[in-house]
């Protein structure tokens, strides 16, 4: 199995992009990106974005609707490759290295940086085959290990009281949170470095939404965490460093925290407390 | 940067990032081989056209010769001809030109000489009669008293006029179309817009199992069936015709015009006829004058696709049609349209020869027609689709 | 009735309120009128369907029997007593499933490549849908005139040209039931394409995404995500296709069919008897058409039932998987 070995990043960490936060990070940094713009096609969706992702802590990017928040995060795995009419200037680089550049191996990108999606997508297959197809992508074979590790990721999800029982039935029977916690164990069971989330919670209820609230703390410790919402609160709760984003810039960039309590630009603290326009 | 790449461990960078595609091999090759069978199925698309096209080329570029008439060429002139010039004088494509040993073309010569000369003196005999004013326009042909309109490849001289044959199609067309049409469009209104939904579910599936029926199917039932009914019924001279062909072929463009219709009538918002409706409309008025006019630019396709679909139609009018080519506008004479003839012809012919030639002269005619008529519709259809959805 | 509140929204088929009948009242005979010709010609195009069903049945049945349909017409095909349909529904069944082994794999990929990876904005990609779509219009007998130019003639001569080819006599340049099939492969092409796309465009972007975001390959996604989920869809495209060319007669006229054989094809390179053409031979060449009609009709009856049964079975599959869809989102 790949190692969870934290990339040593001090070398990246080293070159520091103009308009950096206040506060110097305190942790060795997995991603960031450098000037980072974005085009679909004729409209610019991502503005110049310099910002830098810390080891195993959560990040959260708040912004109105539209603002690019998604977008940004599907940057960090490529997933805008799908997209026919996307165009990207800028640097994006992960454990130091740019993932755009030319011998970059995409797949093996996306297996160090998983994804979790607004909308559960769990696969038309058995639970137990959800997760499995996701081990034999990285070449496990051996039934009883991966019959481990699928234990393990639904632990690690807090599903695994819930599905025992049943791990050979479709996924698609299982209830919106428990397919969207399923959908967090088959991206925590390829261990990858990074686990990006696109409002993970915003289709589920209050008691779904704080477990899996629960679960992102619990996986901090050992996965680094990026994760969009609109809810204050939640980013509140669970981040550590927030981003604030308004018509596809970065406007500010600090510890939770200071976002919450004392940011220092008028329109963070305006969406911040409600009275955005 | 250096140092992070070293303490990977690995020569591929961080945690293997960096290996490119060379780590997948198998993969590479798959969509390579995607790519190609694609390709060449997309090519085979294209080719059609093209294979089709390209055995009429001499026929359209006016290279073909039909005339009969040759000055007989002596055995000794024969060693000094062209080989091509040979080939054409004995009928030969170069393929068989090719297979041909010397002994053979000798016979071939001594026949052509006597074919020559127990020709009779015709002053038709050395018109290039595929070259397109006889293709198209009259001509008063030794032994008829006016210029007409003559298809008749296998006889003394060989006539190539399209013109009945190409009234014959639309002939044949046109009545399936005025039978069809009619009654599609009001099973269409009906079936999407009147009928309780319950019966709609029974409806369409049943009229489009009409699409299920082989054409030749229809044929033999035209033939054996209709055309005695008919004929007992309305007592005419020609028990195979144009009025029977256009019926059966009728029966083969109904489930396209009906299930184009019905999908067009259906695509209309439901909210047009619930506006309608409320203001007092009743069902029927609400079908009339709301939704079918909305979705006149479909049915309109419906019926250029109907039109398409019959004009293309072989089995049924090779079967029912009587294939006489005559120039008649009357649905009761017998009547040879485009496709039969290709179908009854083809297969006595030389390949490589005029006829030959001729035949996919029209194949490519009707290709380019249907085609034209597919996209017509498709575009429309598509226009239609894009505004209301839009406006919707 | 009970008195109803006036609803503003209500479904085709669901009653209208009484309010509206009760002004409409004068209109009411234009609405019977209306609806009664509509239906009326709904159900005379079901009636005729009918007659051409019922008249095929109760005529064919008769001539219809277990000799008839596994004997050989190796004595007579036009003699009512002997004749047999065996080697035609072998020819039939030969050239379809022949022609499924080339269109349904090169259908599938042309599929998957024009989905998943021909960019969708391209015009290129445009241009070849519309081309592919309209193929699905184009008159068998122009697929006939193709198979004969292309495959007999250029891809045979070359064949023949070759080291395959051997002896004076044409070996692949001649009608054969390989290039009937493949001709029907092409002509029926558009049906796979067509069917395979839409299944594929039917699955939620977010699966893929969600196999990519895993670390899946494309090749991965597609293979073991997207094609298993497409499977009815494909299913249904192969057996429509089968069920249209199996009752085609134009496109292999010249391509392969044989009026009458002595055997079964044995080879890729001999023709074959066909029911479909067999049909057509017994109503335009029988020299007794009152003594043949037995026959004749019980042809076209395994003819039908061939086609109305594969027909079936690809309606039974769509509508299973609509439901597999429905619950799917
Ligand atoms: N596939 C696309 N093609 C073209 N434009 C797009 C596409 N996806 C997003 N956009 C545009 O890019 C901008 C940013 O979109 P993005 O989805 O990143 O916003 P977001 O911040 O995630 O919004 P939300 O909070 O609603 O999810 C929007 O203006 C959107 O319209
Ligand atoms: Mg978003």
């Amino acid at each position: 199995m790949n190692s969870l070995m934290p990339p040593l990043a001090q070398g990246a960490a080293a070159a520091k992009p103009g308009g950096s936060p206040p506060q110097m990070p305190s942790r060795p940094m997995v991603m960031e990106t450098r000037g980072l713009s974005l085009y679909y096609g004729r409209t610019q969706a991502l503005k110049e974005i310099s910002i830098e992702i810390e080891e195993k802590i959560v990040t959260a990017f708040i912004g109105p609707s539209g603002c690019g928040k998604s977008t940004l995060l599907r940057c960090f795995n490529r997933m805008n490759d799908l997209i026919d009419s996307v165009r990207i200037d800028g640097q994006v680089l992960v454990g130091g290295y740019d993932i755009n550049g030319p011998d970059m191996d995409v797949i093996e990108l996306r297996k160090r940086v998983g994804m979790v999606f607004q909308r559960s997508n769990p696969f038309p297959k058995s639970i137990h085959e959800n997760i499995a197809f996701a081990l034999r992508l990285q070449g496990l074979r051996d039934r009883s290990t991966i019959d481990g590790i699928v234990e393990q990721s639904l632990r690690g999800a807090a599903l695994w009281d819930e599905v025992k029982d049943r791990l050979h039935t479709s996924a698609l029977g299982l209830s919106g949170g428990q397919q969207q916690r399923l959908c967090i164990a088959r991206a925590i069971a390829i261990k990858p470095t990074v686990i990006l989330m696109d409002e993970p919670a915003s289709a589920l209820d209050p008691i779904a939404t704080a477990r899996v609230e629960e679960l992102i703390l619990e996986l901090k410790k050992d996965f680094t965490i990026v994760i969009v919402t609109h809810n204050m609160q939640q980013a509140a709760r669970i981040s550590d460093r927030t981003a604030f984003f308004y018509l596809g810039a970065l406007v500010e960039y600090d510890t939770t925290q200071t976002i919450f309590t004392a940011p220092s630009k008028k329109q963070t603290e305006d969406y911040v407390t409600g009275r955005f326009g | 940067m250096a140092e992070s790449r070293q303490t990977s461990g690995r020569s591929h960078g961080w945690m293997g990032l960096r290996r490119g595609h060379q780590a997948r091999p198998l993969e590479w090759l798959g969509e390579k081989a995607i790519l190609g069978v694609s390709l060449s199925a997309i090519l085979m698309v294209f080719l059609i056209f093209l294979f089709v096209a390209r055995e009429s080329l001499p026929v359209l570029l006016g290279l073909a010769d039909s005339g009969v008439y040759h000055e007989p060429v002596s055995l000794e002139e024969m060693a000094r001809m062209p080989r091509g010039e040979l080939a054409d004088y004995l009928d030969l494509s170069a393929a068989e030109m090719e297979r041909m040993d010397e002994a053979t073309l000798k016979l071939l010569m001594e026949v052509k000489a006597e074919e020559i000369a127990a020709a009779p003196e015709d002053k038709d005999a050395r018109i290039n009669t595929v070259s397109w004013p006889y293709l198209l326009l009259p001509h008063q042909w030794t032994g008829y008293d006016k210029p007409e309109f003559i298809w008749q490849p296998v006889s003394a001289i060989h006539k190539y006029n399209v013109v009945p044959l190409f009234i014959g199609s639309l002939k044949a067309t046109l009545v399936a179309l005025l039978f069809a049409v009619p009654l599609s469009l009001a099973a269409a209104i009906y079936v999407s817009q009147l009928a309780a939904p319950r019966t709609r579910e029974l409806l369409k599936p049943a009229i489009e199992m009409l699409a299920g029926i082989p054409s030749v199917v229809l044929g033999f039932f035209a033939l054996i069936v209709l055309a005695t009914v008919l004929q007992n019924t309305f007592g005419y001279q020609s028990r195979l015709n144009a009025l029977v062909a256009g019926i059966a072929l009728g029966f083969a463009i109904i489930p396209v015009v009906f299930s184009i219709a019905e999908d067009a009538l259906t695509s209309v918002p439901r909210s047009y006829t619930q506006a309608a409706l409320a203001l007092g409309a009743s069902k029927w008025q609400a079908a009339w004058k709301v939704v079918l006019p909305a979705a006149i630019p479909g049915v309109f396709a419906a019926v250029v696709l109907g039109f398409g679909r019959a004009i293309g139609e072989t089995m049924i009018v090779l079967m029912a049609s009587g294939n006489a080519s005559i120039v008649s506008w009357n649905i009761l004479d017998s009547t040879r349209t485009i496709t039969a003839t290709i179908a009854a012809e083809l297969a006595e012919t030389v390949v490589g020869g005029h006829h030959y030639r001729m035949l996919f002269l029209l194949g490519t005619l009707l290709f380019a027609v249907t085609f034209a008529s597919n996209l017509v519709a498709d575009l429309i259809i598509h226009r239609l689709k894009a505004r209301l959805e839009g406006k919707a | 009735m009970d008195v109803q509140t006036p609803q503003l929204h209500f479904e085709p088929g669901e009653r209208e309120p009484e309010l509206i009948h009760f002004r409409a009242k004068s209109r009411d005979w234009a609405s019977c009128l209306f609806t009664g010709l509509t239906g009326l010609a709904t159900w005379l195009i079901l009636g005729m369907l009918g007659v051409i069903l019922v008249n095929i049945l109760v005529n064919g049945w008769t001539g219809l029997s277990w000799r008839f349909i596994i004997s050989n017409s190796d004595q007579d095909m036009f003699d009512v007593n002997k004749a047999g349909v065996l080697p035609m529904i072998v020819g039939t069944a030969a050239r379809v499933i022949l022609m499924t082994l080339f269109v349904i794999p090169v259908g599938v990929t042309t599929a998957i490549y024009l989905t998943e990876y021909a960019r969708t904005t391209s015009l290129l990609t445009r241009i070849i849908r519309g081309a592919v779509n309209n193929l699905a219009g184009v008159p068998s007998i122009v697929f006939g005139l193709f198979g004969l130019g292309f495959f007999i003639l250029f891809v045979g001569g070359l064949m023949d040209r070759s080291v395959l080819g051997g002896g004076p006599e044409p070996r692949w340049g001649k009608p054969a039931i390989l290039w009937a099939s493949l001709t029907l492969a092409v002509m029926t092409l558009p049906v796979v394409i067509v069917a395979t796309e839409e299944s594929l465009k039917a699955i939620p972007q977010g699966l893929r995404e969600a196999s990519l975001a895993l670390g899946a390959t494309k090749l991965q996604t597609i293979l073991q995500i997207v094609l298993p989920q497409a499977m009815p869809g494909i299913m249904t495209g192969g057996i429509l296709s089968v069920s249209r060319a199996a009752g085609e007669v134009a496109p292999i006229l010249f391509t392969g069919a044989a009026y009458y054989m002595a055997s079964y094809p044995k080879a890729l390179t001999d023709q074959f008897m066909d029911l479909g053409y067999h049909v057509f031979i017994l109503s335009t060449q029988s020299p007794n058409i009152e003594q043949t009609r037995p026959i004749l009709y019980a042809t076209v009856v395994v003819l039908l039932l061939l086609t109305f049964a594969l027909n079936f079975v690809a309606i039974l599959i769509r509508t299973r998987m609509r439901k597999q869809m429905r619950a799917l989102h």
